[in-house]
């Protein structure tokens, strides 16, 4: 099948990348082993906090997107690098028992200077929940192949 | 931790070490970027970026929680890490192999109060990972909300 390549990306589209359910097993395991504060693992501390109540570790939060933008579109995709992360921003409490849902639109695109067969993609990255509201936002760029010509 | 007012921009602390296993790796690319285990199968998988980050956390949260440990037996004021809104300018300059060792560092860049939340102040700070070889492996700039001193304290 048809590989993804970088001139396949049009600036405007918007992929939807897919839905996934977060559990509170979800969100305790992954705090225990990467984000073990106890605003991610015990719900009287959680609620005392900023957060209100038990939620997600934005890291958490990030895999899950890395997740769903994998599987939803870069799978299928000629990546050679994704060099970094431009920007995060953790807008709301991820909740247990949340379905999340991953859109990516295509902000830019740009040729690699210097290198003639590969260019960058620039995606803005959402997470939503059941209500729409938006839980998370991320600016990356990864690095694709161009056609082969 | 200290409290927001008592934290110099410019400190810097070691955040510790960690070992990259061919284990940790598959299991976490199994579980967040699956995608990465149908690459090169000759080449030793590296880590995903994101194991790298989020081993970040844990080390600052390991490291906090040490530093508290020591304030209390002091008998000196602990002040509370909020949530963090987000952060910036993440990049993976070179991948992580197993068996790689990575030392992390945080530094206070840059610090303000909050102006939405009075009793929080936002401290912004660059984080970084180092392999055995000195190279750069992880940098990017977090910010945190951080308890200001409470009224009389």
């Amino acid at each position: 099948m048809h590989r993804l390549a970088w001139e396949d990306f049009v600036v405007g589209s918007v992929t939807e990348l897919g839905t996934l359910c977060i559990s509170r097993d979800d969100i305790v395991e992954f705090a225990a082993e990467f984000d073990p504060q106890p605003m991610h693992l015990d719900d009287a501390a959680a609620a005392a906090s900023m957060l209100g109540g038990l939620a997600a570790s934005g890291w958490h939060t990030c895999c899950l997107m890395m997740r769903l933008l994998g599987d939803g579109l870069l799978r299928d995709a000629n990546v050679l690098r994704v060099p970094g992360v431009e920007d995060v921003r953790w807008r709301a409490p991820v909740r247990p028992g949340e379905t999340l849902t991953a859109r990516a639109t295509v902000l830019e695109t740009w040729p690699a200077p210097g290198h003639a067969d590969r260019g960058f993609v620039k995606l803005r990255l959402e997470l939503t929940d059941a209500r729409a509201t938006r839980l998370m936002t991320m600016t990356m760029s990864p690095l694709l192949a161009r056609a082969v010509t | 931790m200290k409290f927001f007012e008592d934290i110099p921009v410019g400190e810097a602390a070691m955040l510790g070490s960690h070992v990259f296993t061919a284990a940790a790796i598959a299991a976490f690319a199994a579980r967040f970027e699956p995608r990465l285990l149908r690459l090169d199968h000759d080449a030793p998988l590296p880590a995903s970026g994101w194991q790298v980050a989020c081993v970040w956390m844990r080390r600052l949260v390991d490291h906090r929680r040490n530093e508290d440990a020591e304030r209390r037996a002091r008998g000196q004021p602990v002040a509370t890490l909020g949530p963090s809104p987000g952060f910036r300018d993440l990049q993976w300059p070179a991948p992580v192999y197993p068996g790689d060792t990575v030392t992390y560092r945080n530094e206070v860049i840059d610090k303000r109060v909050s102006l939405s939340r009075p009793r929080w102040g936002l401290l912004m700070s660059r984080n970084s990972g180092h392999n055995q070889r000195g190279e750069l492996v992880l940098s990017f700039v977090s910010s945190a909300f951080v308890q200001r001193r409470p009224d009389g304290a």
